[in-house]
């Protein structure tokens, strides 16, 4: 089985910060894999390196061609998806014109009716169906969310990628998340996403891969990568690991 | 449907007034049409997208110029009023390609730099334009009665045309893309719409537009020269109107342009000495007043 996004030794420097350096990652198709690291590990620099939004070195192949160098617009039009850990709707347009850019953008649809109608779709999917004709700027912070995983869907993605979707929902919110990203994955999408709640992670993900001061730390199936001392040194500090090994 | 029984009746109203209105009335009707155009055109970008163009002189000075050169060549009035529109048109493609990826006050300083150097440009290329001697164009033996006729029914069609292209893009992918792009770009171009290519098509359609409103001024005046044609004037007048009437609407800088001739013309008449300082004076207030224009202010006394 060849690899669906093949991300080769990725380096990212901002100034005299290297946000990442020598990341190396390969995503099966179907997997869900969990990008977990602290804060200001690289993860969403990660995320806008493989979507085109920062400049990058290194290599990425995403369905069997290179994608480095190619803008944003371009790489969503190969059906590789994005979200934004800070929500980007187009706030004065209805929630299901925000669906429908979606579609219409990465060309998934052709027309704008077409684009509308399947976005009516998407969004009884994602649960939204309801705020259709509403303003993206009146709904809450937890719809908001949603509807940017209803904007990405709705360009029939190959794969998605997903920055902190589940970021400030509560307990009963992330449970409805969860099942969605199950049922996304269910349908062959490869999943990648960002996350800090480890319920999510050890809920859905079939491998996790942490980021710890933009290098790739570790690798490997939920449980193993977890326990991993190298991680837990990484999260929560190296007294507390040794704490935890005495 | 209400857009278009209001087209059928703009339409009837141009055909009522060519009919029986007299050369007073045809010249405040040429105005009007061409302000129409020229405001409605500018709203394609810097209404419907959030691009804040001062490049509108620079295509109609295009338009003029290319069109009295058309018509001293010898072509007829109708294709070289639209020669005027092919060469804005042409001028917006080469320029928004290069323009248009700057944002905010940069792309608006940049299209007003655009302006400027087609006026020097105008100005120094002597052997084509005539430089700052002007151009004459060529007189018409038809009578005056007819010409201001003829001037006036070219003006209205293509105040029609624009208002036509401007509903049809509202409706449809290129509007929506625009609107898109007016709210967050970056979010569009994510999720993969190409956005360089949505507004330089909406710059080119705009100029394209503009072009022959200038081309037709031009025949109507005869005689052209760069500071008169490539005017800061014409650059601004249309964006107070689409802010009269209601910025990213297809309605809004029709009822602006029309708002703003009564205003104009009643200042006009009123205060000749001042009038620049009073009518400066009733468009702020009016801006205050109504900061979405008109029609903003009547959509939300409904909602």
């Amino acid at each position: 089985m060849t690899a669906l996004l093949e991300v080769e030794a990725l380096g990212v420097r901002f100034g005299g910060l290297q946000a990442l350096s020598d990341v190396s990652l390969a995503a099966e198709p179907g997997e869900v894999i969990g990008l977990i690291g602290p804060n200001g590990a690289g993860k969403t620099t990660f995320i806008n390196a493989v979507s085109g939004a920062v400049a990058y070195r290194g290599r990425v192949r995403f369905a069997g061609r290179s994608i480095t160098g190619l803008k944003p617009f371009q790489i969503a039009r190969l059906r590789l998806a994005r979200t934004y850990q800070i929500v980007q709707p187009f706030p004065a347009l209805s929630v299901l014109d925000n669906v429908a850019a979606g579609a219409l953008f990465a060309r998934a649809e052709p027309s704008l009716a077409g684009a509308r109608a399947w976005a009516g779709t998407v969004l009884a999917r994602v649960g939204l169906e309801a705020e259709a004709g509403r303003p993206a700027a009146q709904l809450t912070l937890a719809q908001r969310k949603r509807l940017e995983v209803a904007k990405a869907l709705a360009a029939r993605p190959r794969m998605l990628l997903l920055d902190e979707v589940n970021a400030g929902l509560n307990a009963s919110e992330v449970e409805g998340a969860l099942t969605l990203i199950r049922g996304i994955a269910a349908e062959g999408v490869t999943v990648l996403l960002v996350e800090h709640l480890m319920r999510v992670v050890s809920g859905v993900c079939s491998r996790v891969v942490v980021l710890h001061q933009g290098r790739l730390i570790a690798d490997g199936p939920p449980a193993g990568v977890l326990a991993d001392p190298a991680v837990v040194e990484a999260y929560l500090g190296t007294r507390y690991a040794e704490r935890s090994r005495a | 449907m209400k857009v278009a029984a209001l087209f059928a009746a703009s339409i009837l109203a141009a055909l009522v007034l060519a009919q029986v209105g007299g050369p007073y009335a045809l010249r405040l009707g040429m105005t009007l049409a061409m302000d129409i155009t020229l405001a409605t055109s500018w709203n394609l970008v810097g209404g419907m997208a959030g691009y804040p163009s001062f490049a509108t002189a620079a295509f109609f000075g295009v338009g003029a110029y290319a069109g009295a050169l058309a018509q001293g060549a010898g072509w007829p009035l109708p294709l070289a009023w639209a020669a005027g529109g092919l060469a804005a048109g042409g001028v917006a493609l080469a320029v928004g390609w290069v323009v248009l990826p700057l944002r905010g006050h940069y792309f608006a300083i940049a299209s007003l730099a655009v302006v400027i150097v087609l006026r020097q440009l105008a100005t120094n290329w002597t052997g084509l334009t005539g430089g700052g001697m002007g151009l004459n164009l060529p007189v018409m033996a038809s009578s005056p009665e007819h010409q201001a006729l003829v001037f006036y029914a070219g003006q209205a069609a293509v105040a029609l045309l624009a208002v036509a292209v401007a509903a049809g893009v509202a409706a449809g992918r290129l509007g929506f893309a625009l609107r898109c792009i007016k709210q967050n770009e970056t979010a569009a171009g994510m999720l993969g719409l190409d956005s360089r290519r949505a507004k330089v098509a909406a710059f080119t359609l705009s100029a394209t537009l503009v072009g022959p409103a200038g081309a037709i001024y031009a025949s109507s005046v005869s005689y052209i020269e760069p500071g008169d044609v490539f005017d800061l004037v014409l650059t601004v007048e249309p964006i107070i109107m689409a802010m009269l009437g209601g910025v990213g609407t297809v309605a809004g800088p029709v009822l602006g342009a029309a708002l703003f001739l009564v205003l104009e013309q009643t200042v006009w008449a009123n205060f000749l000495s001042v009038h620049a300082a009073v009518l400066g004076a009733v468009v702020v207030t009016l801006a205050i007043l109504l900061p979405d224009g008109v029609l903003g202010r009547l959509r939300r006394g409904r909602a």
